[in-house]
């Protein structure tokens, strides 16, 4: 163990993707490892990327990761895609658009399957990142594909949101229809080559006027092209700044806490999961499960009879 | 089978979502182009069945070079990489493969060939660490009782 | 009509009572009969209309409007196809034998194969040459290799194809100095380049620059041949690669004259006539298994193109409307297993590709699923197809399909669908937008897919693969084998080069050719024949050339 958090704070790549394994796999030793890093971890700028399927988040990264590493910064990536409910396999092909920095030593990019856990993913992404921020990436940037649920929680472990939209697919009445317009900070609209992109941050810009957050004034939107890379040190600079400006308000921190407030909430519900699991191991439910199909009782007194049972169980 | 995964039966995933998770160790899998060629049929191919047969597979896109390959497989934590190439320059490029692996400390990780690969090639490369040759007309089936053998042998280890 | 009544009720009967009986006896082999790309396929056909209201319409005669049934009157009665096997291999001395050697056996045209360093601008001493030095084709760095390759060969005499796309204009550039070396001007140079980037981004993945400095290059050249090479082919539009990345018939045909018309309209809005250029289009397509779809399709192909130039694009000479198009027999057909069954598939898709009016052809070698095809079995294919002009008889007439009631259904059937796709792409915004929102390499995949599951599942009956197989010995056939040290010696002939070369005037014919690539309304022909004169090398042209316009990078979606 020890050797491998040394790997890990050594920046060693075969040791840090051994460590993403174990805490993917939720493997024994993965609770130990998370406790012994912790006090390396709150060094990176964390940046959620997400946004609708086909507005180029993986060619926004792959530029992204090149100015990064213009300024010499270290750049960690995982890119989450969905695995397959039918067959529990997944294709994960994010990362070929990024191979441009695939032989260099300060780039680490990971694909990260959800396999199932639904917005479980949460909790293995959220451990991910400890790791690279652990290893030293200054920054480490989060994709996901699409935007529901699974996302809005990945987004949470994020210290900056970053929404990709591509003019011309109806994206933007999708965003603006299903709210998801809230969760992100900074607007990309990404193949500004193509005319529509000012239509659509007039759009955008209309909407965050009228929106009732706050904050909504300070969100800005910026067109890039992934193909040509412009506007991506504009894109940065907007970063920063929202960063900085998230910092001087106390919004990083609140977020940073909130993140940890979920989190010990996510590692408890899981802990009590798992002991009912143990507690009542073997025990049949069906006949509580035909009397509450028969309504002869509801499933509220039988979850109450069984959380009264494990509070006496752990009393004891 | 815990009583809870009973009781829950089809609902275990609205648990799962909840925060259980199991220790649930998948294969995955690199599926590479290295080299020039652009033939990507077969690999796309095979990445797409093997992700119906419920492995993680990564795909790299065509004109990897060994260097990116290995980089990838080591990032990834993959446990087995399949190499797809139709020139014919299988000879320098596969043997290539595995002795970066070698460098990095990562043998442990399977290599796989596939493509036009004359019969008279295949020992020089099985002699240089890949373990199978998978020539076009090879079912899947094939590919995936390998894939089960090799990880029970390794897990046996 | 009280005719066509009559036989549509004759065939309710008969199916209801005749065929009804039958199968009750003996069943049909499946539930649905189809064709590979899905069309359904009946029990039998009969006449669907009456010819005389259609027939100058759908089809007329041969060489005459909708050039259904061929684009020349006579077709094979007057001159057969030309026999055009794609060779290279090594280095340029090498397949100056083996060109020298098929032009002995008959063969009537070349057809060059590059290496893969060679088709994305890279020398041989690139480190991402490594291994592919001569591998799938002849290597050529300069102008020098490209001297030793045509050596002895008369370039007034022959045509010459040359499968080049990213690169085409260098390869053009020295096929022109060459000529003017042999004492032949290149008004007199007949042959084709592919030139067809658009489907190297959907299939066949030999693409260097991005879509629109892409297309400039080919307008350029289009610009320049339709001045100073009336001759010349200059491009050749390729359905054939398409299909073999997995695509259907009716796909492999709708998704090449989406390309095809990205192209006129290119040069049509870079200010070229449509009639200077549209008649040195030249297509390329892929002979499949399934023989009378095949058929249908080209014929289809013809009928399509046709309407496509006279209606969109307001052609005004027929030539402008005329599909021209080579054929190669369908590579992902061939099977390592029993190679020797190979030569049937060969023998089936040759009769497609005649039976469908083709100009030119390539046969593939049996062993071809296994690695480099031998001389010997080159000279199989070759055979294959002098058989069929020669003894087979199907040359005496032209469209000899023609009318049979299947045929002519599954032509319109295959017609209507590549217009629906055609529609479609249109709606996108074009096939650019298509590919970029991998559209077209999805709809490819899928069906790629589908094939292969068929063939796994026993559905799709592939002798020999899933059926038919037999335990077989370690194959003892004669494959040829590139040695690695093709690349030593191409490496030494390059440095050789470079050595004894003006190096400042390559210096500033490269300087000359980036400034005019900085200028989209220059034409980038001159001073690429300028550069090459002077032995710049491919990687040197094609670097600048980067420099400028960017690297594509592949959409990939799976």
């Amino acid at each position: 163990m020890n050797e491998l958090v040394e790997g890990i704070i050594s920046g060693n790549t075969r040791a840090i993707s051994k460590a993403i394994s174990l805490v993917e796999n939720d493997g024994p030793d993965k609770i130990e490892l998370l406790k012994e890093i912790h006090r390396y971890v709150g060094e990176s700028v964390i940046i959620g990327i997400t946004g609708p399927p086909g507005a180029g988040k993986s060619s926004l990264i792959n530029v992204l990761i090149k100015e990064y590493r213009k300024q010499g910064k270290k750049v960690g990536i995982l890119a989450i895609d969905p695995t397959s409910p039918f067959t529990g396999g997944a294709l994960l092909g994010d990362r070929l658009r990024m191979q441009d920095h695939s032989t260099d030593e300060n780039v680490f990019i990971r694909s990260l399957a959800t396999r199932g856990h639904l917005g479980g993913i949460s909790l293995a992404t959220s451990d991910a990142v400890k790791i690279l921020d652990a290893a030293g990436f200054e920054i480490i940037l989060l994709e996901t594909v699409g935007v529901g649920q699974a996302e809005i929680e990945i987004v949470e472990a994020s210290d900056i949101v970053l929404l990709v939209l591509v003019p011309g697919y109806g994206d933007e009445i999708q965003v603006l229809k299903a709210g998801i317009i809230e969760i992100g900070d900074i607007y990309v609209i990404n193949k500004a080559d193509q005319m529509d992109a000012t239509k659509l941050k007039t759009t955008i810009e209309y909407y965050l006027e009228l929106s009732p957050d706050k904050n909504a004034n300070h969100r800005k939107v910026v067109l890039t092209s992934s193909l040509t890379g412009s506007g991506v040190d504009s894109l940065i600079h907007e970063i920063n700044s929202t960063y900085n400006f998230f910092r001087k308000k106390g919004i990083l921190n609140e977020r940073r806490k909130t993140r940890i407030r979920k989190e010990i909430l996510r590692i408890l519900n899981s802990r009590i999961l798992e002991s009912i699991n143990q507690t009542f191991n073997g025990r049949n439910f069906d006949s509580s499960i035909n009397k509450i199909l028969n309504k002869k009782i509801d499933p509220y007194t039988i979850a109450d009879s069984i959380f009264e049972e494990m509070k006496k169980r752990s009393q004891t | 089978m815990g009583y809870l995964e009973k009781f829950l039966g089809n609902t275990r995933k609205t648990l799962l979502y909840r925060g259980i998770r199991e220790m649930n160790k998948k294969v995955r899998i690199l599926i590479a182009k290295p080299g020039l060629d652009g033939h990507d049929r077969g690999a796309k191919y095979i990445a797409r069945a093997l992700k119906d047969a419920g492995y993680e597979v990564i795909y790299t896109g065509i004109r990897q070079t060994p260097e990116a390959i290995v980089k990838t497989a080591i990032q990834e934590d993959v446990d087995f990489i399949g190499l797809s190439l139709l020139s014919g320059a299988h000879n320098e490029l596969f043997p290539r493969v595995t002795e970066l692996l070698k460098k990095h400390g990562a043998e442990d990780i399977i290599v796989f060939g596939g493509g036009i690969i004359p019969e008279e090639d295949i020992p020089f490369l099985k002699s240089k660490g890949i373990k199978a040759i998978f020539t076009p007309g090879t079912p899947i089936r094939d590919v995936i009782d390998f894939i089960e053998s090799q990880k029970e042998a390794k897990n046996n280890e | 009509m009280a005719k066509e009544n009559d036989i549509k009720k004759h065939y309710q009967n008969w199916k209801n009572h005749t065929v009804a009986k039958g199968t009750s006896r003996f069943p049909e082999r499946k539930k649905n009969f189809k064709t590979t790309s899905g069309i359904p396929i009946d029990t039998t056909y009969f006449p669907r209309e009456d010819p005389r209201e259609t027939y100058l319409e759908k089809l007329s005669f041969p060489g005459t409007y909708p050039f259904t049934r061929g684009i020349q009157p006579t077709m094979y009665r007057s001159r057969l196809w030309t026999m055009r096997q794609y060779a290279g291999f090594g280095t340029a001395e090498e397949s100056n034998k083996r060109y020298k050697y098929l032009l002995q056996q008959g063969q009537t045209g070349l057809s060059i194969a590059f290496d893969l360093p060679t088709q994305l601008g890279y020398d041989s001493d690139d480190p991402r040459s490594e291994g592919e030095v001569g591998k799938v084709g002849v290597a050529i760095d300069t102008l020098k290799d490209m001297e030793i390759l045509l050596d002895g060969i008369p370039l007034d005499k022959v045509s010459t194809s040359m499968t080049i796309n990213a690169p085409a204009a260098i390869l053009l550039a020295m096929y022109i100095l060459v000529g003017e070396k042999q004492n032949v001007p290149r008004e007199k140079l007949r042959g084709t380049i592919q030139n067809d980037i658009l489907k190297e981004y959907v299939a066949r993945g030999t693409y260097i620059f991005p879509p629109k400095p892409s297309l400039r290059i080919i307008t350029n050249i289009f610009e320049f041949c339709s001045k100073e090479m009336p001759n010349w082919n200059t491009i050749s539009i390729s359905g054939y690669h398409i299909r073999e990345a997995g695509a259907n018939a009716i796909q492999e045909i709708a998704f090449t004259m989406a390309n095809a018309i990205e192209y006129v309209k290119s040069a049509i809005s870079a200010g070229l006539d449509v009639d200077t250029f549209a008649g040195r289009l030249s297509f390329f397509f892929n002979a499949h298994n399934d023989l009378f779809e095949e058929v249908a399709k080209f014929r289809a192909a013809r009928r399509v193109w046709a309407k496509i130039m006279k209606e969109k694009f307001g052609a005004k000479n027929p030539r402008s409307m005329m599909l021209r198009f080579h054929t190669q027999t369908a590579g992902s057909t061939l099977t390592a297993q029993q190679p020797d069954n190979n030569v049937i598939r060969v023998t089936i898709q040759t009769l497609a590709a005649v039976l469908g009016g083709t100009q030119s052809l390539h046969t593939n070698s049996k062993d071809e699923a296994l690695g480099l095809p031998s001389e010997e079995s080159v000279r199989i294919a070759l055979r294959t197809q002098q058989i069929v002009a020669h003894e087979s008889g199907v040359a005496n007439t032209v469209d000899p399909l023609g009318g049979s009631y299947y045929i002519e259904y599954l032509t319109d059937e295959i017609e209507k669908r590549v217009w629906d796709y055609l529609t479609k792409i249109e709606k996108m915004g074009g096939v650019i937008k298509a590919i970029e929102s991998g559209f077209i390499q999805k709809e490819i995949q899928d069906s790629a897919f589908e094939y292969q599951k068929e063939v796994e599942s026993g559905e799709r009956i592939i002798v020999g693969v899933n059926k038919f197989r037999i335990e077989e010995e370690p194959k003892d056939l004669e494959i040829l084998k590139v040695k690695p040290e093709v690349r030593i010696k191409q490496i030494e002939k390059l440095q050789e080069v470079k050595k004894n070369r003006n190096n400042s005037a390559v210096e500033e014919k490269l300087k000359q050719l980036k400034a005019c690539a900085e200028n989209e309304n220059k034409n980038l022909m001159p001073p690429i024949i300028e550069a090459v004169k002077e032995y710049a090398t491919i990687g040197e042209i094609c670097g600048v050339l980067r420099e400028v316009f960017g690297e594509y990078k592949e959409n990939i979606v799976i």
